[in-house]
């Protein structure tokens, strides 16, 4: 397919890895921000082709993964209402939440559809007039647009029978807790391609100039996320922390201006807890109180849910970029895609769920593999290449 | 999650107050709304990410990044230093095989 088949070229591949071992020096972490990319990555291998030391950890960027269990839980008991169709991403049916996931609840007569883009649920609405149309609206802020347009258009239209249950996150927010935290190792970032193509790239400046760390707002394909490494690992060589744009075919600074309009008009920041990290102030987006008509969350009595996530977990820390799959003692054996015991196994694009569907769980873990908590070592003279 | 797909305009029309369009991925077709790019015409390329146009696909800059890309080696052979070839060239290979076209 035109404008993505070419981004796919091994050959022009490795062309840029010989140019990333030109240029390289010394030790670098990177962190990819999005799920899709974490996906990208490793079902491409692209983290086994990068020079010796430069070494790519998994970011915060899976929304279904993030998705508190509270929330979940919330939807669960909604969704088993008999006066409900409750609508849903396809992704977001398969996370467990205290008890069962989406599909059990369908199974034993709930009625839960999956929708293609959220202005499905008008449809159905209009169809079934006697009948509360639920959608689940989940997302960064690529999905925001859409979600908002579904708040906007039930309100337009007066459709009564029409709510969110929102749990938006957002991105900038996340990339500050990780850069503050005490235990960070990452120096520099590949930004989402598709969440800057919304809300562009400018409030990711005041960021990497505050951490003095590069942002490369990067794409999806194996070539985008190539050079998306080699133009951070250049900024680090050079000194330099500054946000580029590798993704110049679909975005520039400023993102869909339409798009941002609308979703000021239906949601206001909030503080939003990420499963496996905790609350995070003004990370999220909820509906504006003139949206109250349509907010799920008001119009179910829905009682506050106490979860519990297992122990031995360590998706709260994956997801920071402090450790990686191989290092839980539950990856592939307690926790896979069926049984899933945190955030990073219960979406596709979760870290663990990557690393797992492209048989990384059966290969002992790379001679390269990050040990916890340790600060990466100066270079050896001429090191970083061996 | 932000997987979003560059598609083909094939048709623009209205349908109940929004802008949408047809279209194409490779061999199928969909629906997508462009209230969001209320500008684009039949014959150009979209990203489309949960049922609308989130963003217009710049041909030149595609083109432009591309070139760029395969001319990597040709700016820099001159200062370049020896690449062990065994290793760059199996793994790159690697992309080719393993792709569904997704």
């Amino acid at each position: 397919m035109k404008y993505l088949d070419e981004y796919r070229d091994g050959e022009v591949a490795g062309k840029i890895v010989a140019e990333m071992r030109r240029i390289q020096t010394r030790p670098w972490v990177l962190m990819e921000v999005c799920g899709g990319q974490t996906h990208s990555i490793v079902k491409n291998g692209i983290d086994q082709l990068l020079p010796e030391g430069v070494e790519l950890v998994h970011g915060p960027g899976c929304p279904v993964c993030v998705t508190p269990l509270e929330m979940i839980d919330k939807a669960h008991s909604i969704a088993r209402r008999p006066d409900v169709i409750f609508c849903s991403f396809g992704d977001m049916l398969r996370v467990p939440g205290s008890d069962g996931d989406l599909f059990t609840i369908k199974s034993n007569g709930g009625d839960v559809r999956i929708v293609y883009s959220p202005l499905d649920c008008l449809k159905i609405a209009r169809a079934n007039p006697t009948k509360q149309i639920v959608f689940f609206a989940i997302g960064f802020e690529t999905t925001a647009p859409a979600n908002a347009m579904l708040a906007w258009r039930a309100r337009e239209e007066k459709m009564a029978n029409v709510s969110l249950l929102v749990s938006h996150v957002l991105v900038p927010p996340a990339l500050e807790a990780i850069l503050a935290s005490p235990e960070n190792r990452v120096q520099g970032f590949l930004g989402p391609g598709h969440v800057c193509a919304v809300m562009g790239y400018s409030e990711y400046v005041p960021i990497s100039a505050r951490y003095h760390a590069p942002i490369v707002v990067t794409g999806f394909e194996p070539l985008d996320i190539l050079e998306g490494v080699l133009m951070t690992v250049k900024q680090l060589e050079e000194g330099r922390a500054v946000v580029e744009n590798q993704y110049s075919r679909i975005l520039n600074e400023s993102g869909n201006l339409p798009a941002q309009q609308l979703i000021g008009k239906v949601f206001e920041v909030s503080d939003r807890k990420w499963r496996g990290i905790g609350t995070i102030p003004n990370s999220g987006y909820r509906l504006r109180k003139e949206f109250a008509a349509h907010d799920a969350e008001k119009l179910f009595d829905v009682a506050e849910i106490a979860t519990m996530e297992p122990e031995i977990c360590i998706s709260g820390e994956i997801l920071r970029g402090i450790k990686k799959p191989h290092d839980c003692p539950a990856f592939g054996t307690l926790c896979t895609p069926q049984h899933p015991l945190g955030a990073t196994m219960v979406s596709a694009e979760g870290a663990c769920a990557a690393y797992y569907a492209y048989g990384r769980h059966l290969k002992p873990a790379p001679l390269h593999q990050i040990v916890p908590n340790a600060a990466p070592e100066p270079a050896a003279a001429g090191g970083g290449r061996s | 999650m932000c997987l979003a797909i560059p598609g083909k305009v094939v048709e623009t029309y209205d349908q109940g107050g929004l802008r949408m369009a047809k279209v194409q991925f490779g061999g199928i077709t969909r629906e997508a709304c462009l209230e969001y790019l209320p500008e684009t015409v039949t014959g150009e390329y979209v990203l489309v990410h949960v049922g609308f146009a989130i963003s217009r696909v710049d041909e030149a800059e595609a083109e432009r990044t591309y070139q760029a890309l395969k001319e990597l080696d040709q700016l820099n052979e001159l200062d370049a230093p020896a690449v062990d070839e065994s290793e760059a060239d199996p793994t790159a290979s690697r992309f080719i095989k393993g792709r569904t076209g997704d």
